[in-house]
């Protein structure tokens, strides 16, 4: 026999450390039907009955004021639904039962059976407070109550135990009787039961509390200096610079370790297979396409670690509170800070990230503005750029030009995502209920195994949802690099190797110029041609082109792009080599192509422009359609040609 | 008239009546309802938004969404 057990549960009353005792590594993640809610679910096998533990959204009554919550309201209204549970465990938060009776009281008189779980039972001594169990017991007649701490992993059997014994809800005797949900537009019917269930339960509250709840001294004392209105901004930032910092120096490890396997693999792969066509599509388009994904993983994971830190802490909602006020001309709220910071490292996260915005309006903007905050992909397009058309010289003896020019191009990213998000804001018609009501949980000390659960998951999302769109766009970019019409590609490169073969090249760079000739021939080359025309009047020719076009797959690819058609791959970090002869690259009527008008342009170019696959796979999981991606990368793109166009006739 | 704006910092008030707004069963929801006690805990700049202590734990409101809220001081 299979049971649905429902958990349900304020929010911050360690519902999520409950699950992770109860459901360990064994948990799902989906959607709730239709919505881009997400759905987490775990099975546990007892003896002769199988448990599927369905974790909803935390909700402080029924009556939603979110898309989350909304989930909650109709699986419940609809007994037929597929989530209908059988039973409901509820969580609540010992300390603070008043408000966490509400919601209760409500699932109780829908006549769900119910166990419910007072959690953080240790708090309740320590901050002195009683409570008398068996008149609870007899407040709620029919529901099994249990003690349990979460946090340090007690009570899982007891909870178990209460689930197996079959609950009979004839006795119950609910606080309204025959009790159905009020209609959700309906607010003046759920606003009168919302006071009515308050009221019965203060009338009862006295029989099974003794005392009255305070917030905890310690939470107070930490409050005065972590939302003090200068100590609270200084310590935000200093946080923000750590993370960033420890992200930006440890990232790259594994990163470059994880590049280094795949290409190892790739190369492998090629030489042992036997060659043709499929030693191709797996050396070259799967292989890399794979390596492309995995990449990605430890900063999500890093980005993700530190979140689940903060948050496990109470420490986000303390952000959210101080950058409420600074946000709201923007059309975003205090819950968008995180995404959009995190976005500085990488978009993907970032977006994930944005879960917690309630409002689906403030959350679409956050999504959509987040790849304009510059990350730290676009870094290696940036370091180039600037070094080949930029002069490092001292401005006013103590400013580096170069570095000035890169500081303003982060800047530009972070005032266009906010102006794009007034705009956004202006243009996109969501009914929008901004508010901001927000609960300051207690600070705690996290929980690890929460953390890692949290880690695991996103990394998770990421690697198979988001995986399966960046492979395919990996594989079509490497068909368009690997075929040409006809057999122009096999003749011209043939043409190039017998040109090539007296002359005193070595064969590495004879390889390098064959490479450079089939590309300029391939359906990319092409492209890159056929799109001459169209970004001349931003200063770049067709060699620019063929890799913008690849560079979609990821902005750093632009570099390795333009090594592959210059003919100058090299090993090594420095881009000594590539800088060389991009600077002697001359258009035909004998200046340089690279000069500062089109590297600003460029630069610019891709400050604005959704030159990122993988976040273009985020946006449609996270949103649940292409719709918003395609509006996405299509408004980014116009931003990016406008603002190239005049910042080349600017430097020109 | 006063409103939870006009409270300042650990006074305690207790409230009055919460003014019609689409927010109101929000509001209850969170236990803002007539005849609960509360204090201001902290603010932020400018005091918006503001932190409130009531029935032993922290919310925090807006400015738009505390002036909603009708007080009586204790």
């Amino acid at each position: 026999m299979t049971l649905k057990i429902g958990l349900f549960g304020n929010p911050n009353t360690g519902k999520s450390s409950l699950f992770n005792m109860l459901t360990g590594l064994n948990q799902h993640v989906g959607n709730f039907p239709g919505v881009t809610v997400e759905k987490k679910y775990g099975v546990i096998k007892r003896s002769e009955k199988t448990f599927t533990i369905i974790d909803f959204p935390g909700i402080y009554s029924l009556y939603p004021t979110s898309q989350d919550e909304q989930v909650v309201y109709d699986v419940l209204e609809e007994p037929n639904h597929l989530d209908f549970p059988d039973m409901a465990c509820v969580v609540l938060d010992s300390s603070n039962l008043s408000r966490n009776l509400l919601l209760l009281t409500q699932l109780y008189d829908l006549k769900i059976p119910i166990v419910a779980i007072l959690n953080m039972w240790d708090l309740v001594e320590k901050r002195g407070l009683t409570i008398d169990l068996s008149n609870l017991e007899k407040t709620f007649p029919g529901v099994t109550f249990v003690q349990t701490n979460a946090r340090v992993g007690l009570g899982k059997e007891r909870i178990l135990e209460a689930l197996e014994k079959t609950v009979e809800t004839s006795n119950y005797s609910p606080v309204i009787d025959s009790f159905e949900l009020a209609k959700i537009e309906d607010k003046k019917s759920q606003e009168n039961e919302i006071k009515l269930r308050y009221g019965w339960i203060n009338e009862k509250l006295p029989h099974f509390l003794k005392s009255k709840p305070v917030v905890e001294e310690g939470t107070k004392k930490i409050d005065k200096i972590l939302t003090h209105p200068v100590f609270g901004y200084l310590i935000f930032l200093s946080i923000l610079f750590a993370v960033f910092q420890f992200i930006f120096s440890f990232a790259v490890i594994p990163m470059d370790f994880i590049d280094l396997k795949f290409s190892q693999l790739s190369e492998w792969v090629g030489t042992t297979m036997q060659s043709g066509l499929l030693n191709d599509l797996v050396s070259q388009g799967i292989i890399p396409g794979i390596g492309g994904v995995v990449v990605f993983i430890p900063q999500i994971a890093l980005l993700f670690f530190f979140l689940s830190i903060l948050e496990e802490t109470g420490y986000l909602a303390r952000v959210v509170f101080l950058m409420d006020r600074l946000m709201r001309p923007f059309g975003l709220n205090g819950k968008s800070v995180v995404p959009l910071m995190s976005s500085v490292a990488c978009a993907i996260p970032g977006v994930m990230a944005t879960r917690t915005i309630a409002d689906w309006k403030e959350r679409l903007i956050t999504i959509l503005v987040a790849p304009l905050m510059s990350c730290s992909a676009r870094i290696p397009v940036f370091t180039l750029l600037i070094s080949l058309t930029i002069t490092n010289e001292d401005i006013a003896g103590i400013f580096n030009l170069q570095g000035i020019v890169l500081m303003g191009l982060y800047l530009l990213g972070i005032v266009s995502a906010l102006l794009v998000a007034i705009v956004l804001n202006k243009l996109i018609k969501i009914k929008f209920s901004g508010y901001l009501l927000l609960e300051l949980p207690s600070y705690k000390s996290p929980r690890w195994k929460n953390v890692i659960i949290n880690v695991l998951e996103k990394v998770k999302i990421f690697s198979l949802d988001a995986g399966k769109v960046i492979l395919a766009i990996s594989i079509i970019l490497w068909a368009l690099a690997t075929f040409g019409p006809g057999n122009t590609m096999e003749t011209e490169a043939k043409k190039r190797e017998e040109s090539l073969a007296s002359s005193t090249l070595s064969e590495d760079e004879k390889e390098q110029q064959i490479a450079s000739v089939k590309l300029e021939h391939s359906y990319i080359g092409i492209m890159g041609k056929g799109l001459e025309p169209v970004i001349a009047p931003l200063g770049y020719d067709w060699k620019i082109g063929i890799s913008l076009i690849t560079s979609f797959a990821a902005r750093e690819v632009f570099v390795g792009s333009l090594a592959t058609i210059y003919a100058v791959h090299d090993e090594s970090e420095e881009n000594d080599r590539l800088i060389d002869r991009l600077k002697k690259e001359l258009k035909p009527d004998g200046t340089p192509v690279y000069t500062l008008a089109t590297g600003m342009s460029l630069m610019v170019f891709y400050v604005f422009a959704m030159q990122c696959m993988a976040t273009l796979a985020v946006v449609k999981r996270e949103t649940n359609s292409w719709k918003w991606p395609i509006i996405q990368i299509v408004f980014m793109g116009v931003l990016a040609y406008s603002a190239s166009f005049f910042t080349f006739i600017l430097f020109s | 008239m006063t409103t939870l704006l006009d409270l300042e910092i650990e006074k305690k008030a207790v409230v009055l009546e919460v003014l019609p707004s689409p927010l109101n069963a929000k509001m209850a929801e969170m236990g803002i309802i007539e005849g609960v006690e509360l204090s201001v805990a902290f603010k932020a700049p400018f005091g918006d938004p503001i932190a409130i202590e009531l029935n032993g734990s922290l919310l925090s409101l807006r400015k738009n969404e505390a002036s909603l809220v009708k007080i009586q001081l204790i």
